[in-house]
């Protein structure tokens, strides 16, 4: 049973050009999986409509057992609890400390002081940034930041992560620790799928690719390649 | 639940703190309008109580001529002034006004008592009319079954003979139901136009505080924050500022109606009319008015939720 599944889904913009053109794929369990494309070629409005910040227009799609088409608006908050996502500008609040950031996002669901307690220490352990746990945001570097966003994004343990370019800010050493956490979450049982401009990264760690271009799918391989010059 | 309830109280409270001057204009705004709507409506529960109660206390007065004398059994013998003869007369007009349809009761009303009353409301000055001297005349003090029959009723009483005249406080009571209403009216026009800017103000401040908290926001959304919980901070701001709202008018109305009370009782009582107790009204009416205060205020906090937190 496929974790991601789209078939022939299609995106507008309230301008009327469209984003996605029957979008068809399934993504198993556990699968790593880079989408990749020029810039404009509606990977991010892929990626939205994942997670149900967009609505699909036609076609049918499910993620983690929630169907996107009929989803109503009150359950795309259980959809959400299915799904974590990372950007590229990390969206930390910056007037809370690491602690606070990750527990909010526990708190806001509901869970228990002594549940947060715990697994915020188990995911600051996973990031490798316990000893960061009062800093503010601002005190640490960009990779750090976007250490903590992925253990806050995990912090409800997900069924899916969904990252947005998540070493676009970053430096190649930082970029490099972000894959390693990612892969280290992946080998956990979480299925990634990861939007990415990163040649090097895609074509040294191997995992499947999705180029999107146009608003189509133009390859779909098991441990492709970037493919782009970019 | 309860542990949420008491972090979404002082979220709405940080939330007054931080927006400052928005809060103090919007509670302001409130305050405003509350004092007016009180106001009113104190006028209008009491004018329309108080024209009640005129309304069912009209008494038609029916004076007598002065040479009948209904009530005596027994008169000076027109033919000898030093005999008494029964009174052939005795209850004729009595009778005669039981008969006019509509008519509820009929009581009699001497002169001398009318006085006495008179001497009672006005001072002791009214006593040098003792006796002969006496200028007033009997009655009869009709009640009418409705108040819609007391003018029909009037009209065909003083056509009876020997009635001199007979009246009613028709014209005082149609005067105060056009000020009553006239009151009513524009009262309410005005607390409504007053109602439409306070809730235009309180949605201001919301909306201040939803973009200052746009990002967490926006996260809370991310991680899969029930929109309920989302909301609850923002409609208790609301709430906090109707409420804050409603504390200086209800002293301020409080304060008034015990004073129109105590001045205005007396005049009242001597015509068996009453205002509202304080002891009951006051609690009654500065309750209304919280309440009508937090209605203001969440419905403030609701229209910019609907416009601003698209969720």
């Amino acid at each position: 049973m496929s974790i991601i599944k789209l078939s022939n889904v299609s995106k507008k913009y309230s301008n009327g050009t469209t984003a996605l053109r029957n979008i068809s794929l399934e993504i198993e369990p556990g699968e790593f999986t880079y989408i990749v494309g020029p810039s404009g070629a509606g990977k991010s409005t892929f990626i939205k409509l994942l997670y149900r910040e967009l609505k699909i227009d036609r076609g049918s799609g499910t993620v983690a057992q929630y169907d996107l088409s009929k989803l109503k608006r009150r359950d795309v908050p259980m959809l959400r609890r299915s799904v974590g996502v990372v950007f590229q500008d990390y969206k930390l609040l910056p007037k809370k400390t690491v602690f606070e950031n990750i527990s909010y996002a526990m708190e806001v669901i509901g869970k228990s002081p002594r549940e947060i307690k715990k697994r915020v220490n188990e995911v600051l352990d996973l990031v490798g940034l316990k000893h960061k746990i009062r800093s503010f945001p601002n005190e640490l570097s960009g990779g750090e930041q976007q250490r903590v966003a992925i253990a806050r994004s995990i912090a409800n343990a997900p069924k899916v992560l969904i990252a947005d370019e998540p070493t676009g800010n970053l430096d190649p050493e930082n970029s490099w620790e972000i894959m390693n956490l990612l892969e280290k979450i992946n080998l956990q049982g979480t299925t990634i799928l990861m939007a990415t401009h990163n040649s090097q990264i895609v074509n040294t760690l191997k995992h499947r690719v999705i180029a999107i271009e146009n608003g189509r799918i133009v390859r779909d391989q098991e441990e492709g390649v970037y493919g782009y010059d970019d | 639940m309860i542990r949420n309830f008491f972090k979404h109280l002082l979220e709405s409270l940080k939330n007054l703190k931080r927006n400052g001057w928005m809060t103090v204009a919007a509670v302001s705004s409130v305050t405003i309008t509350l004092v007016l709507v009180g106001l009113f409506l104190s006028v209008i529960l009491n004018t329309s109580k108080i024209s009640n109660g005129i309304e069912n206390n009209v008494r038609i007065v029916a004076y007598m001529k002065l040479d009948v004398h209904d009530q005596e059994t027994k008169i000076q013998d027109p033919k000898d002034n030093k005999k008494t003869i029964n009174n052939p007369d005795h209850l004729k007009i009595y009778d005669s006004i039981k008969k006019v349809p509509n008519v509820k009761t009929v009581e009699f009303s001497s002169k001398e008592a009318q006085l006495k009353e008179l001497t009672k409301a006005l001072g002791n000055n009214w006593n040098l009319f003792k006796g002969d001297a006496n200028p007033l005349y009997d009655a009869y003090i009709v009640e009418a079954d409705k108040p819609a029959n007391v003018k029909s009723v009037t009209s065909k009483i003083s056509k009876l003979s020997g009635i001199e005249k007979a009246t009613y406080g028709g014209a005082n009571t149609a005067k105060l139901f056009q000020i009553a209403q006239g009151i009513r009216t524009w009262g309410t026009a005005a607390a409504a136009l007053l109602i439409f800017v306070a809730i235009f103000l309180i949605s201001n401040t919301i909306r201040i505080t939803i973009l200052s908290r746009q990002r967490e926001i926006q996260i809370m959304r991310l991680v899969g924050a029930k929109n309920g919980y989302i909301r609850w901070p923002f409609f208790l701001e609301g709430a906090w500022v109707g409420l804050l709202g409603s504390i200086i008018p209800g002293l301020i109305v409080a304060w008034a109606y015990r004073l129109a009370f105590v001045s205005l009782t007396p005049s009242l009582q001597s015509q068996k009319l009453a205002m509202f107790a304080p002891k009951e009204f006051i609690p009654a009416i500065v309750g209304l008015m919280a309440v009508i205060g937090i209605l203001i205020g969440s419905f403030g906090a609701l229209l910019s939720m609907r416009r601003f937190l698209k969720i």
